[in-house]
């Protein structure tokens, strides 16, 4: 199977496409089609789903026929913890309040860089941070969200 | 006179203190967070956009557009010092930026960006003055048919123009304008496409969208290639550029600034292609081609009047049509969009003050540009100089929070996570996001515009060629594409994109 695909890249840029076109396609079936003079809910995303389902096809044939280079190294760690830093400010940032969503944010990311060590400058740079996120954002604009929040007792 | 009306209805409204203080804040810090490496105005705008929602349009917008140019103008200076374009239109500049620094001339390097940026700025913006309002006249005749054609053009042209592979341009455009359609169909009241999330019926805000495919996406990449820069911090003195310096920048900067302005007003165009076509142009033009990439002056000054002039042209189609160019232009317009108005021809007889106000803030922009960069770059290069390990972290803070602060829901920060994983993958298989956010924009238009032109029609698609203006920019797409898939022409393209 892997012979056979002389250019990753296209191959599953292809799928990518393949994939959320047919989805589209597929999902947009629950919806009403309508007719030419009164395009329902429907028409359009079919018209592009399918659109986009040609196109994966046609890059999945391209990656059988030329050759192009491979995909690379994934970067798993970095991909890993940013998403989860993310993810975890997210969540934590109404319930735990905006020092400790920020502060997740910061170590976890930071856990990503090669370079990183949890030494006193990044700390002081972490607190600075902190401190000038709540002033200028909940202090200053009025932003919606505790500085501690009930999970930390405040 | 009335233009000489019209520019003075912006002066009075730029000019105001309140304006001024914005524009200037704007220009700072577009430019302080643009000489981020890695950064570009995107990320940047997209980043800085909440904290103008609590502003009056006017000056919401003239302080988008301060860290637009701003953002701009901070690229070239990062790709003058670290050899590290900030962002896709600095990247020729770093050619001989770079190598103009390391013989010590980082000076004379950074003034020229800064004088061949403010006079192709000061052109271009009298070109909008002079061309927005007879171009609106003729968009306020565009029936919904002929402005369904216009963004297929306007798509076309940024397939055209995009630097990759023709196939993903496509299919990226594509995929935009599905994500694009997600939420509440607007005739019919059905949600679409929301997985029975009541967060999805609105549809996705474009900036979660474009800080997680520009912001996370981008940070994630970078991870992969950390270390190696090497910033060349060697005293910067001798600012001003000699005699013999400007001599040899007039006719590049004048150059630059033509094929800027021009490249600048087409759909995918802006400030990228104009500075590559510059300096290709510059490298066959100049009489001193052998020393492209050993440090020309020229090669500094020609991309960099074309990457403002272009940058500032890209405001035309937005101004005047309601349609964005790149994607700078469609976070402008989404900006407009949530100030509660609709861009398009309208804009200019309605809100005069809005729009003569923004054109006259440009010039005043570019201005503040060059009087504020050159004392400052000593701050900038302190800015270059921190770590990226301890940037990032702080990135994504004022991404989460930008975010969140958007509808005060977590939801969009788990789509911008999302999202930035999408646009990691996105650049591993070099397909571009840039076309995908024209499409994100372009989608609900189109699909509006386009169930107007049938309904009015009867169903009869045939409407799309049987008015003159629309079957005219049908047939100019059709003849870009098929242009643009002939063998010759392809290879021409890929030269140029190599500069």
């Amino acid at each position: 199977m892997a012979r056979l695909i002389r250019s990753p890249k296209d191959f599953w840029a292809g799928l990518l496409y393949a994939g959320f076109g047919a989805a589209a396609v597929l999902i947009a079936r629950d919806y009403g089609m309508g007719s030419g003079a009164r395009m329902g809910p429907a028409y359009f995303p079919t018209v592009l789903g399918s659109l986009l389902f040609l196109i994966g096809a046609a890059s999945i044939v391209r990656s059988l026929v030329v050759r192009g280079e491979p995909v690379g190294a994934i970067a798993w760690k970095g991909l890993l913890l940013v998403t989860a830093g993310t993810v975890l400010f997210g969540v934590l940032l109404r319930p735990a309040g905006m020092i400790a969503a920020i502060a997740v944010l910061v170590l976890v990311s930071a856990a990503a860089s090669a370079k990183f060590r949890c030494e006193w400058q990044a700390l002081a740079l972490m607190a600075l941070l902190i401190a000038f996120c709540s002033l200028v954002f909940v202090k200053g604009l009025g932003m919606n969200v505790p500085l501690v929040g009930p999970w930390l007792g405040g | 006179m009335d233009l000489l009306a019209n520019l003075g209805l912006g002066i009075a409204t730029a000019a105001t203190a309140v304006n001024l203080l914005y524009c200037l804040l704007g220009v700072f810090l577009g430019t302080a967070i643009g000489v981020l490496p890695g950064l570009g105005p995107v990320a940047t705008i997209a980043m800085l956009l909440p904290v103008t929602f609590g502003l009056p349009p006017e000056t919401a917008l003239i302080m988008l557009a301060g860290i637009f140019y701003g953002a701009q103008y901070g690229g070239s200076t990062t790709a003058i010092l670290v050899n590290l374009p900030g962002e896709s239109s600095s990247v020729v500049t770093a050619l001989d930026g770079y190598q103009m620094a390391r013989q010590g001339r980082a000076g004379t390097a950074l003034a020229t960006a800064a004088i061949a940026s403010f006079f192709a700025g000061t052109v271009s913006t009298f070109l909008i003055a002079l061309a927005a309002p007879p171009l609106s006249e003729v968009a306020l005749k565009f029936g919904p048919a002929d402005y369904f054609s216009l963004m297929v053009l306007g798509l076309v042209a940024s397939i055209v123009l995009a630097s990759g592979s023709l196939l993903h341009a496509i299919g990226m455009i594509v995929l935009g304008l599905l994500l694009g359609l997600i939420g509440t169909d607007v005739n019919s009241g059905t949600a679409r496409f929301d997985f029975e999330m009541k967060e999805l019926a609105d549809g996705i805000n474009f900036v979660v969208v474009a800080m997680g495919v520009f912001g996370l996406g981008e940070i994630i990449a970078n991870l992969e290639a950390e270390g190696t820069r090497s910033l060349v911090v060697s005293k910067i003195r001798g600012l001003m550029p000699s005699r013999e310096d400007l001599k040899r920048i007039v006719a590049p900067v004048l150059r630059g600034t033509a094929l800027g302005c021009s490249l600048g007003i087409l759909p995918g165009g802006g400030a990228m292609l104009s500075s590559f076509a510059a300096y290709s142009l510059e490298k066959k033009a100049s009489r001193h081609s052998a020393e492209f990439g050993k440090g020309a002056i020229e090669g500094v000054a020609a991309p960099e009047a074309a990457n403002n002039a272009g940058a500032q042209a890209s405001f035309i189609p937005m101004l005047t049509l309601g349609i964005p160019s790149n994607p700078v232009m469609a976070l402008m317009i989404g900006a407009l969009i949530m100030h509660g108005i609709q861009p398009g021809p309208s804009v200019m007889s309605e809100q005069p003050a809005l729009f003569w106000g923004l054109v006259v803030s440009m010039w005043i922009g570019n201005l503040f540009l060059l009087v504020l960069n050159l004392p400052l770059i000593g701050l900038w290069v302190r800015m270059i100089s921190v770590p990226y390990h301890f940037l990032y972290p702080a990135i994504l803070v004022f991404c989460g929070i930008g975010v969140f602060s958007l509808a005060n829901t977590q939801f969009d920060v788990y789509l911008m996570a999302l999202f930035g994983v999408l646009g990691y993958v996105f650049r591993k298989l070099d397909c571009e996001p840039a076309p995908m956010m024209l499409g994100f924009i372009l989608g609900p238009m189109m699909e509006e515009y386009l169930r107007r032109a049938l309904l009015i029609s009867q169903g009869d698609p045939l409407v799309l060629v049987r008015r003159p203006i629309s079957a005219t920019l049908l047939a100019v797409s059709a003849v870009a594409l098929v242009v643009v898939l002939l063998p010759a022409l392809r290879r021409k393209r890929e030269e140029a994109f190599q500069g």
